[in-house]
């Protein structure tokens, strides 16, 4: 009888992580960031089906790195479950935070017990009557949620537009200042050569604050050129 | 609180639609439900027959009168604000008319109770397909998933708590307004000018026969929904006229390429302050021409619209 070779938790563990970020750093960066109306959504993506960024319900928005098809599951699941919850109970009983901890609890349990990890990254943001209450929710690969403030960078050079917006951003700004800066970003950092990327390349949408019931709205087309001259 | 992982069910391929994936998953909250129950406890004592137990219409209220226009703009859907059960009236400002989605509304008759669970699921179904596929249903689509979700009502139909709907909407693929009816049993069936559910939609209809206009603009359609209105609550006791004590006027919506909006109260006040005016002196209301010509009407004043 063979026996197998032993291999430690941390290891199997440490290796699991090192494969999902090592997924997720191929990958093309979202920001997704707050400005006084709302909360915008930034994503280099070149294609106008595959989304990167999406609506789930009324206030509560959606943007993801890595994997397509995984992420899109965990996508149409949180739509789901917004849904069924706003129909079961009502549509103010819907919010960011319990789709996060749902989406928490699933991407730890699928990273435990899986020999796969979910080569992802999640942003789930809620925009709430001012600025103060707007949430934006981080969710890693293995489970792990962050509560974050002002800005999120996820993706290949996620540290560096960090560290860009870390600079670049404050409470004040307007959503043509706060896309210029988002894009100018992920073109300065998102791949080898710094470049400016075209509308054409870009993916774009906002929670607007001051919109009623469904709050999310593509930016696309001449809007968008005309917030980004 | 706990926070439970995303059961398989949410995780799994499938279906866009919010009716199926509540089906599977919680039945129980669907309005056709409650139909099996109420049909066994009930199916000796059809409803309505006199002497047995009361109708479906004195045990729940009832909404009354909707009715809806088309024209190339869009469409113009107005109902009266009354709920009736039996002869008496249990609300005199309740909503029958509700946008379904951007570009599309619907209006309700019959029993309100399960008319109004009605629209809310067909809400969901619409913004859930939407948000899943990433783009909005055909308005035929629409369509027929409002008549999937009336033919689970046929149970409670038949003990006289029968919901009717009329749905108009946009259709951004022809650039015009169109209206859907439906019977109780899911039949489909699309409207061509105007027309009117509920307990005075035989009134409406006539009114509406003779004061529509082919190629009406939306305000031509507003004030028509509104005459059609007055005239189903002048014959039929169910139907809510305006309350001008009370101001209550009539709910409007219009639904054209930019979307759905609601007429303001303001407005449909003004427009039926200026009707029940013009009633004053000719209580029927507008008359028709006849060939081009009115009798006793040299003029031409009435029936200018």
């Amino acid at each position: 009888m063979s026996m197998p070779f032993y291999v430690s938790p941390e290891q199997i563990i440490k290796d699991k992580a090192d494969y999902a970020r090592k997924g997720i750093a191929r990958g093309r960066s979202v920001i997704v960031l707050q400005y006084q109306g709302g909360i915008l959504f930034v994503a280099e993506n070149p294609s106008r089906a595959l989304h990167k960024i999406s609506e789930i319900y009324d206030r509560i928005g959606f943007a993801a790195v890595g994997k397509y098809n995984e992420f899109e599951n965990l996508r149409v699941a949180g739509v789901r479950l917004a849904d069924m919850r706003g129909y079961a109970y009502d549509r103010r009983d819907v919010t960011g935070r319990s789709l996060a901890n749902a989406y928490a609890q699933t991407l730890g349990t699928i990273f435990t017990e899986t020999p796969k990890p979910f080569e992802v990254e999640i942003v789930v943001a809620e925009v709430g009557s001012t600025m103060a209450e707007d949430q934006l929710y981080r969710l890693m690969f293995d489970g792990s949620v962050a509560d974050e403030h002002g800005y999120v960078a996820m993706g290949g050079s996620a540290e560096a537009i960090s560290g860009g917006l870390a600079e670049g951003w404050s409470e004040g700004l307007g959503l043509a200042e706060a896309l210029r800066l988002a894009v100018g970003l992920l073109g300065r950092f998102g791949a080898e050569t710094e470049r400016t990327l075209p509308s054409g390349q870009l993916e774009v949408a906002v929670l607007d604050r001051s919109r009623p019931r469904r709050t999310f709205s593509r930016i696309t087309g001449s809007r968008l050129d005309e917030l980004l001259a | 609180m706990t926070n439970p992982s995303l059961p398989p069910a949410y995780l799994a391929a499938g279906s866009a639609s919010f009716v199926d994936f509540l089906a599977a998953l919680s039945p129980e909250l669907l309005p056709s439900a409650r139909a099996g129950s109420m049909a066994s406890s009930r199916i000796s004592r059809p409803a309505g027959v006199p002497g047995d137990a009361p109708s479906g219409s004195e045990i729940a209220p009832h909404g009354t009168t909707i009715v809806a226009l088309r024209g190339d703009f869009g469409a113009v859907m107005a109902g009266d604000r009354r709920a009736t059960m039996g002869n008496f009236i249990a609300q005199r400002d309740i909503e029958k008319v509700f946008a379904a989605d951007d570009h599309s509304v619907i209006g309700i008759a019959g029993t309100a109770g399960l008319a109004v669970e009605l629209v809310r699921l067909f809400q969901v179904e619409l913004e859930h397909y939407e948000k899943i596929e990433t783009v909005p249903l055909s308005l035929d689509g629409k369509a027929n998933r409002l008549a999937a979700l009336l033919r689970g009502n046929l149970g409670m139909a038949m003990q006289g708590l029968a919901v009717v709907p009329l749905l108009a909407g946009y259709d951004l693929d022809r650039g015009r307004g169109r209206i859907f009816s439906y019977d109780v049993t899911g039949g489909r069936y699309e409207e061509h000018d105007f027309y009117a559910v509920g307990s005075g939609s035989m009134f409406a209809r006539g009114s509406m026969k003779k004061l529509y206009r082919p190629g009406a603009s939306a305000d031509e359609a507003i004030s028509v929904a509104l005459e059609a209105l007055y005239d189903a609550a002048d014959d039929d006791s169910a139907t809510g006229g305006p309350d001008l004590a009370r101001r209550i006027f009539p709910s409007v919506t219009v639904v054209d390429a930019s979307g759905v909006r609601e007429v303001p109260e303001a407005v449909v006040e003004q427009a039926v302050t200026m009707i029940v005016q013009a009633r004053m002196t000719r209580p029927d209301g507008p008359v028709a021409p006849m060939n081009g010509a009115v009798p006793g009407d040299p003029a031409g004043q009435a029936g200018a619209r």
